[in-house]
C-alpha cells in the first residue's frame, strides 16, 4: 500500500491504463503541459508525450465531439472538462450524441470513452464553479456515472472506467483532491457498479456519495459516541450502474434510511434511490427514507454561506437523531 | 443564379476524370434521385412515418465526394443524409427499410431517417443536432492520424450549421491539430425556412469563414458532379498526405422543402424554376452525351437503378417490423439496458 493523495491517485490511474493500452489518450484544457488546473494530470505529458496527452482550446464542444469521434474509430479517449459546471456548455454531446449513438445505430457504434470532470463545492468558487451535477447525468439512458470518495477508488474506478466499453462520466470531487489514503501498489482496478459498505450498524443506513462520504462517516461516529445510535454507511460510488442490491439489503436490515446528497434538492440522486427502496423493501422500513441535501438554491460564494447550505456533519447527526427520536416518540 | 456565378475557386479539372468514374458519378446520382423520390412516395402512402429530409437536387455533392473517397474513409452526415449514405454503398433496401421502421432497415428501426448509420460502408452516423457532427468528424480524423491509417473523415453539413459554435470549434481544432478532415458545406441557400443570407454576416456562410482558421476559401458549383469530384479528390489527397483540413462550400439547391412538413412556399417561384433548370442529374446526363458517351450506357444505368429500387421497395414492404424486445437492447455494449442490479 502506498499513501497517495486523491489527485495523485487520479494521475496514477490514468498512467496505469496508458502504460497498458496504447489506445488510451488524454486531452483537455490545460491538461497536458500544465498538468491540469487541479494538478490531477501532473507528469502524464512528460511520460507519454504530446501525441497522447494533448492540450485543447477552450472548446468544450470540440473536446467531447473529438472524444466521441476518436472512441468510435478505435481509440479509448479520456476527455477532461475542467469544471463539471462547464458540462452545460457541451451537454449536447453527453445527452444527445454520446449517450444515444450506440442505441440509435443498433449497436453498430461503441463508445469506450471517459469524461473526467472536477465536481462539487467547498472551494468558495460560487454558483458556476461549484455544482454537483452527477444527478443531471444520471437522468440520461446510455451514460455511466461514477464518483469516487477515496484515493484508492479514484485510481481503481478510473481504471475500470477507462477499460469499460461504454461511455463513463467520472466526477472527481474538488474538496477531496488533497485527501490522502492507502492505494494498493501495482495494478489496481475497482469494478463499476459496486457500492462500498464502510461501516455497519443496526439503527440506520446512511447512503452517501463523493465528498458527502467522509461527512457521513464522521456523523456516524458522532451518533455512536454521543447518542448511542449505530449506523451503516454506504458509499454508492457508482450511480449508473447502481448497486441497488447492496442498498436494499442494508435498508431492509436497519429499517431507517438516510441519503446525504450534495446536489440541490429536486431530482437529486437520492430521490431515485429512495424510490427504489420504498418500492422494494417498504414492509421492512420503520419510517420514511429521509433525504439530506443541499437546499434548492444556487451555491453562494461566501465561505459562511456555502458552509451553511451544504449538508454538514452536524446537520446529518441532527436529522438522523430527530428522525429516530420521533420514531421512538410515536 | 448570381451566387453560382460568384467568384469561385479555380475549377480543378487539371486531372482528367475517367469515363468509368463519370459513369459511376451518373449512376450514384440516378440511384439517389430515384430512391429519394420513392421515399417521398412512401410518405404519401403513410409507409414512412415521422419526418424525413430529402436531398433531391443535392445529389451531385454526395456522388462527387463518395466517388473520391476510399472505402475505409469516414462519412459524417446531418439529418439530411440519405444521399451520402446511399452514395457510400448502403443498399436502397436498408435505407428505405429504415425509413419505414422495418427489420431490414440499417438500424432495424431504432434510428430512423435522421440517423442513418452504416459503419461497414464508412457512414459513421447521421446527426440531427445541427453542427454536432463536425467535432465528431474531427475526432475520427484525429484517431486516423494517431493510428497512422491514412483514413480521411468527411463531414457534410448545411449552410445553417455555419452559425453554430460547433462549426467554429471543429474548424479551429482541425486546423490546430492539422487533422485529415474535409468539411463540406452544402449551401442550399435556406436554413430550414429562412434564407441563409438573412441571418448570416457574410455572403458565403462557410467559405467566408475559412480565413479565420487559416484555410483556403473554396466556393464551387455543387450541382456539377465533375467539379465536386475533382475538388473533393484534391482536398482528400491533401488530408491523406498530412496537409490538414479543408473547407469546401458547394452551392446547391433542394428541390423539395426542408422536411416532409414543409411545402417551401417561402421560396420565389422564379428562383425555384431557375434551379430546376440546373438539375444536377439532367445536366450531367447531357454532359455525358455531349462527351460522346453512348445513350444506351445511360439508359442501362437508369433501368438497372429503377429495377433495384422496385425490388428494394417490395422487399422493404414485405419486411417484418422489428421485434418489440429490440426497443430494450443495445443501450450498453453488453447488448442490454440494465442500470442496476
Amino acid at each position: 500500500m502506498a499513501q497517495l493523495s486523491y489527485r495523485d491517485a487520479v494521475a496514477a490511474g490514468i498512467a496505469q491504463e496508458m502504460r497498458r493500452d496504447e489506445r488510451v489518450v488524454l486531452f483537455g484544457e490545460d491538461t497536458a503541459a500544465a498538468g491540469g488546473v487541479f494538478k490531477t494530470t501532473v507528469g502524464l505529458f512528460e511520460e507519454f508525450g504530446p501525441r497522447r496527452v494533448k492540450d485543447t482550446p477552450i472548446s468544450e464542444l470540440a473536446i467531447l465531439g473529438a472524444a466521441m469521434g476518436a472512441a468510435m474509430t478505435g481509440l479509448r479517449p479520456i476527455a477532461e472538462i475542467m469544471f463539471s459546471d462547464f458540462l452545460a456548455c457541451c451537454w449536447d454531446y453527453v445527452a444527445n450524441e454520446i449517450a444515444k449513438t450506440r442505441y440509435m445505430s443498433d449497436g453498430q457504434i461503441t463508445l469506450p470513452l471517459v469524461i473526467r470532470t472536477a465536481n462539487g463545492a467547498g472551494s468558495r468558487f460560487g454558483a458556476q464553479h461549484s455544482q454537483s451535477v452527477e444527478n443531471w447525468a444520471m437522468a440520461i439512458p446510455g451514460i455511466k456515472v461514477v464518483a469516487p470518495s477515496t484515493p484508492a477508488d479514484a485510481k481503481g474506478l478510473l481504471a475500470a472506467a477507462i477499460r469499460d466499453p461504454d461511455p463513463v462520466l467520472f466526477f472527481e470531487h474538488k474538496s477531496l483532491l488533497g485527501n490522502k489514503g492507502e492505494v494498493p501498489e501495482g495494478e489496481h482496478v475497482e469494478p463499476l457498479g459496486k457500492a462500498s459498505v464502510l461501516r455497519t450498524g443496526g439503527d440506520a443506513t446512511i447512503i452517501a456519495l463523493a465528498a458527502m462520504v467522509p461527512r457521513a462517516l464522521q456523523a456516524a461516529e458522532a451518533l455512536a459516541k454521543e447518542h448511542g445510535i449505530s449506523a451503516t454507511v454506504i458509499d454508492v460510488r457508482s450511480l449508473v450502474p447502481l448497486d441497488a442490491r447492496t442498498l436494499l439489503e442494508h435498508s431492509a436490515r436497519t429499517g431507517r434510511v438516510f441519503t446525504v446528497e450534495e446536489n440541490p434538492r429536486l431530482c437529486g440522486w437520492g430521490a431515485e434511490i429512495a424510490s427504489v427502496i420504498q418500492e422494494e423493501v417498504f414492509s421492512s422500513l420503520k419510517g420514511p427514507v429521509i433525504r439530506i441535501t443541499t437546499p434548492h438554491v444556487p451555491l453562494p460564494a461566501s465561505d459562511q454561506l456555502e458552509d451553511a447550505v451544504l449538508p454538514t456533519v452536524a446537520r446529518i447527526v441532527n436529522e438522523i437523531k430527530r428522525a429516530l427520536g420521533s420514531r421512538r416518540a410515536a | 443564379m448570381s451566387t453560382v456565378k460568384a467568384k469561385s475557386a479555380p475549377a480543378r479539372r487539371d486531372e482528367a476524370i475517367s469515363e468509368a468514374t463519370r459513369l459511376r458519378l451518373y449512376q450514384l446520382q440516378v440511384e439517389i434521385r430515384y430512391c429519394e423520390k420513392r421515399a417521398y412516395d412512401l410518405f404519401l402512402q403513410n409507409l414512412v412515418k415521422g419526418t424525413s429530409h430529402l436531398a433531391l437536387g443535392q445529389e451531385a455533392v454526395a456522388a462527387g465526394f463518395a466517388a473520391a473517397m476510399n472505402k475505409d474513409d469516414y462519412t459524417f452526415c446531418t439529418y439530411r443524409g440519405h444521399h451520402h449514405t446511399l452514395a457510400r454503398g448502403a443498399s436502397m433496401l436498408s435505407v428505405l427499410g429504415e425509413l419505414m421502421g422495418r427489420q431490414c432497415g440499417l438500424m432495424k428501426g431504432k434510428g430512423g431517417s435522421m440517423h442513418l448509420t452504416s459503419v461497414e460502408h464508412g457512414v459513421m452516423g447521421s446527426y440531427a443536432i445541427v453542427g454536432a457532427h463536425l467535432p465528431i468528424a474531427a475526432g475520427a480524423a484525429w484517431s486516423a492520424q494517431y493510428r497512422g491509417t491514412k483514413q480521411v473523415a468527411v463531414a457534410f453539413f448545411g449552410d445553417g450549421a455555419t452559425n453554430i459554435g460547433a462549426f467554429h470549434e471543429a474548424l479551429n481544432l482541425a486546423a490546430v491539430w492539422k487533422l485529415p478532415v474535409v468539411f463540406c458545406c452544402e449551401n442550399n441557400m435556406y436554413m430550414e425556412y429562412t434564407p441563409i443570407s438573412a441571418v448570416t454576416a457574410v455572403k458565403h456562410p462557410a467559405a467566408d469563414r475559412a480565413a479565420s482558421y487559416g484555410l483556403e476559401r473554396q466556393v464551387i458549383d455543387g450541382n456539377d458532379a465533375d467539379l465536386v469530384f475533382s475538388t473533393a479528390r484534391e482536398a482528400i489527397a491533401k488530408a491523406r498526405s498530412g496537409g490538414g483540413p479543408s473547407l469546401i462550400e458547394c452551392l446547391t439547391y433542394r428541390h423539395s422543402g426542408h422536411s416532409r412538413a414543409d411545402p417551401a412556399k417561402y421560396r420565389p417561384k422564379e428562383e425555384v424554376e431557375e434551379w430546376l433548370k440546373r438539375d444536377p442529374v439532367t445536366l450531367y446526363r447531357s454532359r455525358l452525351l455531349a462527351a460522346g458517351v453512348a445513350e444506351a450506357a445511360l439508359t442501362k444505368i437508369e433501368s438497372e437503378a429503377m429495377a433495384t429500387l422496385e425490388r428494394a421497395t417490395e422487399s422493404a414492404k414485405a419486411s417484418p417490423t422489428p421485434a418489440l424486445e429490440s426497443a430494450m437492447t443495445d443501450v450498453w455494449a453488453d447488448g442490454g439496458n440494465a442500470w442496476r442490479n
